[in-house]
């Protein structure tokens, strides 16, 4: 089959490889209808994650038609058109029980690499390295997709592809933030990066009652894009105070939640602390983490409200103001997603209208111009907010 | 139950209680009133802090997971199943119930004293710890979703490769 490869300095290409395999007697193989490129795939595409190898597969945002179950596969038969949760959980596990898919025990085939790491194994990745899954991505004509009763979900007949698609991820993240934020009605919200995720999350908050939603970027197309899909208020923190600015329009106060959906993905331009030039001097090769917007939000937050952490962070961040957190009694969540929990609730609001997802590819693609399509959305060019391929 | 010896009741608080009755140093199969199984442990028949002299002879640190299933279902009477039984004699193993009906703490660790040998002597290497943290996560994953999460292959380890 056709997918789309790291091949390390050389970037992307796609490439002949072999089909996918049951491998587990949960499994399901899914052809590929769509799949989406995510602020996620751009630090593994830039080297800042190990253990990724050249050849693997990427992308983790897909939907497709069962073409092929495994023996304990019971809810969905060949010809299902399934959305598929990014992320790889059991559901029996004791946090899968609970409901936290996002910290599943058993999700990964790499377990030690993300103890090492992170001192426990973490949950499963689609197109990820090792220690966050060790399965093949969705930029393919077909993946494998473990534990397929747990991860994937029927689409309703009123979701066309190119809206469904993005129930994999950046809907179920966006709603994890107000989730997290416990975001209650009259509250201010404010959210930090205009992609996908974070029009979700905006999204999301206005659905659970926000009174005031403030997304914040400094490309004008996502903004405007936030304003007119999702109905949010937005600023451009290279035109405005944004601190300043939040504190006006949350009656002093500061927003009751913060979302920040940004992590890795930060395009390397913007303010830099004096802080931040200190600690990644003389570093080369792992740079840490850089959390301008964690810390921006935790700066503007109001006194014991919550700051929520959706961007993806993979190693140390330093100059974290950590005294702003204990003197101001802030609440600081951070988890990966829980779609496994909301996705079929999700894909019934997107079939009501409720939550908008038609806009968010800006850029429809065959899965051979794959690389032009991550060049695109890296770089915010011609609007891009999300890639979406057809293999 | 067989009788508790001070020996094996600083071990017990050491490793976390979860070891307790012994008879000459060696519980076969042992229960507490907290309702503790402990099956083939081997613990030291002394108390104190050894000499160290002895330290090569301690017993390595409990590597310990917890099961989201009762005791019975993670370590049934008989024969240890696999991947535990291809550890051996080397290696010592109690179960109790998890606190908070989290379902069951599985641990294991080096016997005291008695290598690992054959295979497994061969995967562990210098870190005992890591192949026994492994076995208890397959069992673990075994006793949760009833196989062992596969990785997909490379096209390096499909046939006909080359």
């Amino acid at each position: 089959m056709r997918a789309l490869c790291w091949l390390g300095e050389d970037g992307l290409a796609v490439r002949q490889v072999p089909d996918p395999e049951l491998r587990n007697a949960a499994d399901a193989i899914v052809r590929v209808r769509r799949s989406a490129t995510c602020g996620e795939d751009l630090p593994l595409l830039g080297g800042r994650a190990p253990y990724l190898s050249v050849g693997d597969v990427l992308g983790h945002e897909f939907l497709g038609d069962v073409v092929e179950v495994g023996p304990r596969v019971r809810r969905h038969r060949v010809g299902d058109r399934v959305v598929v949760c990014a992320t790889v959980a059991c559901g029996s596990c004791w946090f899968c029980r609970q409901g936290r898919y996002g910290c599943c025990d058993n999700g990964s085939t790499g377990p030690a690499v993300a103890e090492e790491a992170w001192g426990q194994p973490t949950v499963g990745c689609f197109g990820h390295p090792r220690a966050v899954g060790g399965f093949a991505g969705g930029h393919a004509e077909y993946v494998r997709v473990p534990y397929a009763d747990v991860g994937a979900f029927a689409v309703p007949d009123a979701v066309d592809d190119d809206r469904a698609v993005f129930a994999s991820d950046a809907v179920p993240t966006g709603w994890l933030g107000a989730e997290l934020g416990e975001v209650r009605p009259g509250d201010v919200v404010a959210v930090w990066g205009a992609g996908a995720v974070g029009q979700m999350a905006a999204q999301a908050a206005l659905l659970h009652g926000a009174s005031r939603v403030v997304v914040i970027d400094r490309h004008l197309d996502r903004l405007r894009s936030a304003e007119r899909h999702v109905g949010a208020e937005t600023l451009d923190y290279e035109a405005t105070d944004v601190a300043a600015e939040l504190r006006e329009r949350s009656g002093g106060r500061g927003p009751d939640v913060c979302v920040e959906a940004v992590g890795m993905a930060w395009d390397g331009t913007g303010p830099r602390s004096l802080a931040d030039l200190f600690v990644t001097a003389g570093r080369t090769a792992t740079p840490p983490d850089r959390p301008i917007a964690v810390r921006e939000a935790v700066h503007a937050c109001r006194k014991g409200g919550t700051v929520v952490v959706l961007g993806t962070f993979t190693g140390f961040v330093d100059t974290f103001p950590l005294g702003a957190v204990m003197h101001k009694g802030l609440t600081v969540r951070s988890s990966r997603q829980h779609g496994q929990r909301w996705i079929p609730m999700l894909l019934e609001r997107m079939a009501r209208g409720e939550i908008s997802t038609a806009h968010l590819a800006t850029h429809r693609l065959p899965l051979e111009q794959g690389a032009h399509g991550y060049d695109l959305f890296r770089d915010r060019a011609d609007g891009c907010l999300r890639a979406v391929f057809t293999p | 139950m067989g009788r508790t010896t001070r020996g094996a009741r600083a071990l017990a608080r050491t490793a976390g209680a979860m070891v307790a009755g012994t008879r000459a140093g060696v519980v076969a199969v042992a229960g507490t009133r907290a309702g503790v199984a402990a099956r083939g442990v081997r613990v030291p028949g002394r108390a104190g802090r050894p000499h160290a002299a002895d330290a090569r002879a301690r017993p390595g640190r409990w590597q310990v997971v917890t099961v989201d299933r009762p005791p019975d279902r993670v370590l049934p009477d008989g024969p240890r199943p696999e991947p535990l039984h291809r550890l051996g004699d080397g290696v010592e193993v109690a179960v109790r119930p998890a606190p908070g009906g989290r379902g069951t703490e599985l641990a294991a660790r080096p016997a005291c004293g008695r290598p690992l040998t054959g295979m497994a002597a061969h995967l562990v290497g210098d870190d005992p710890g890591l192949l026994i943290r492994e076995t208890l996560r397959q069992v673990k994953q075994l006793a949760e979703t009833g196989e062992l999460l596969r990785a997909d292959r490379s096209p390096l380890d499909r046939p006909g490769h080359g």
